[in-house]
């Protein structure tokens, strides 16, 4: 129904148009293309009333979403809670707090499946029957697993020394994993001419117009949970660059709809680990090129793109919106992926603590106001990142099978659970 | 003479050659050469002097942002590869 509510692509340099095609970039000047839509169309069937009477999946917002008919892949993505986190709140000082979690999203547990559903989607309906994706193991995962459901043959292509649960998160799919000696952006290179070469669907390559706007869906849920506001502040990890992007969007289209009241002020936030900084250090400076990173470095693998294609618009739109950027060492990450699952019981893969200890530093910083409303993007699970946490947690007490064990480890043995190493108490 | 290759998108503009030829001692030089010898792909890599914002040029395996932009050396043998930087995440 929604394909006669997309009215082409459009490159968002020289808005040149080109029709609904697996194409993304303008053969004019290289820049990116986007889904350009009719959003008067649009607002004559998406209404709140009608959003709130359909599946509590991302598909409830699918005029906004740019496939022909119903979808096919990923139907029961999305609507992932937001949750009031007063515990953290407290913790950090600021009144009103949200996550958004989509470390449980279905199916891979990662935000990725949102951008996945649209694009492989999309795929079936541009007759692909081999897919692909360059990765830093997220975005595998979710192609892999939609994939498999969808009976499509898929290729995956990551940077060589992944976390096992990414690998093994893929393999499990019988998805063809492939492994390339180098960081994300040789295997993005690789990528761009494999799909060339090959003609295959790549969700984040040819696909990638179709693709990204699945992001947007993570927004509207936020707005529609948070009663149709747009919140003050929003903090969401930056790879490269394409979600914070899209979640601005989305709250500009919700306005334009006028499904909440405008004028959006939602200021945008951008967090990257210091190993891998290329945008937060464009918003630093306000350059107007982004400066790549050439050989990222740190344990949140995941936005460890040193070249990020939306980098340079999505610095543009961070300092338009009067937010900021920060970047974190990766003890900090550590302590702040801690942080998050004691105070409000939710295991972050190593981005979610990039996104706090980075929401930490900018609300200590005095950028992030302590009295607005503050949503922190929480795109992927930390079972997928455990070689982060290993050397960090205490081992567990190990005691005999007797009540007179556990009486003495509750009474004297408090220090017994600090430890990093296994301790045998009595 | 060093190899260029040209993607896909812009064949159009060389006659459908997937590698062309071109002489230099610099990517610089080399693109140049390029533009001679192909007039239409000149305007599709540059914006003015400057290669644009989304076009990537690498030499054999390395970004020439990461070495010396157009001032890049390219030996006999070398291999320029132009590649749409659009991708990601």
């Amino acid at each position: 129904m929604s394909g006669q509510l997309v009215t082409g692509l459009k490159c968002r340099l020289c808005g040149k148009l080109y029709p609904k095609e697996a194409l993304n970039f303008c053969t004019d000047d290289f820049g990116p293309l986007e889904v350009a839509y009719d959003y008067e169309a649009v607002g004559r069937t998406l209404t709140r009333e009608a959003i709130a009477a359909r599946p509590r999946t991302m598909w409830r917002y699918r005029e906004l979403l740019p496939i022909d008919g119903e979808p096919t892949v990923g139907r029961h993505v999305g609507c992932t809670p937001l949750i009031r986190a007063d515990r953290l709140a407290k913790e950090l000082g600021v009144a009103e707090l949200y996550l958004k979690n989509d470390a449980v999203n279905y199916p891979s547990l990662s935000f990725k499946d949102r951008v996945v559903a649209v694009a492989l989607s999309k795929a079936v309906e541009l007759g692909f029957e081999t897919v692909g994706c360059a990765s830093t193991g997220n975005l595998a995962g979710s192609v892999a697993a939609n994939a498999a459901a969808a009976g499509l043959e898929a290729y995956v292509l990551i940077p060589d020394g992944l976390e096992q649960g990414k690998i093994l998160g893929a393999t499990i799919y019988g998805a063809k994993v492939v492994a390339v000696k180098g960081n994300y952006d040789h295997v993005n290179r690789l990528c761009s001419q494999i799909a060339f070469r090959y003609g295959w669907g790549f969700v984040n390559v040819n696909l990638r117009p179709f693709y990204a706007e699945g992001s947007k869906t993570m927004g509207y849920e936020i707005a529609e949970d948070l009663g149709w506001r747009a919140p003050d502040h929003v903090v969401a990890p930056m790879a490269g660059g394409s979600l914070i992007g899209k979640l601005h969007k989305s709250f500009r289209e919700l306005e334009t709809l006028g499904l909440i009241d405008g004028p959006v002020k939602t200021k945008m936030f951008g967090a990257q680990a210091a190993g891998c900084n290329p945008i937060a250090n464009t918003v630093k400076t306000g350059a107007g090129k982004v400066k790549p990173i050439r050989n990222p470095e740190t344990i949140a693998k995941s936005l460890a793109i040193g070249d990020p294609a939306d980098g340079w618009f999505a610095s543009k739109m961070i300092r338009e919106t009067g937010g900021w950027s920060e970047d974190v060492s990766d003890d900090a990450i550590v302590d702040a992926m801690r942080l998050l699952a004691e105070t409000e019981g939710i295991w972050a893969e190593t981005a979610g603590g990039v996104t706090l200890a980075v929401a930490r530093k900018l609300i200590e910083e005095g950028r992030i106001d302590r009295d607005g409303s503050t949503v922190l993007c929480i795109t992927g699970n930390g079972l997928k990142t455990q070689e982060a946490l290993v050397d960090h947690l205490p081992r567990p007490v190990v005691i005999r099978p007797t009540l007179a064990d556990f009486e003495a480890l509750v009474e004297d043995g408090a220090e017994a659970f600090a430890g990093l190493t296994s301790t045998s108490f009595a | 003479m060093a190899l260029v290759r040209i993607p896909t998108p812009l064949r159009p503009q060389t006659a459908g050659l997937d590698k062309v030829q071109a002489s230099g001692a610099t990517v610089g030089e080399v693109l140049a050469d390029l533009g001679r010898q192909h007039p239409a792909i000149q305007d599709r890599l540059f914006d003015g002097a400057e290669i644009r914002r989304f076009v990537n040029i690498y030499v054999n395996n390395e970004d020439v942002r990461y070495l010396e932009d157009l001032e890049t050396p390219v030996a006999e043998k070398d291999e320029v590869s132009i590649i749409p930087a659009v991708a990601g995440g």
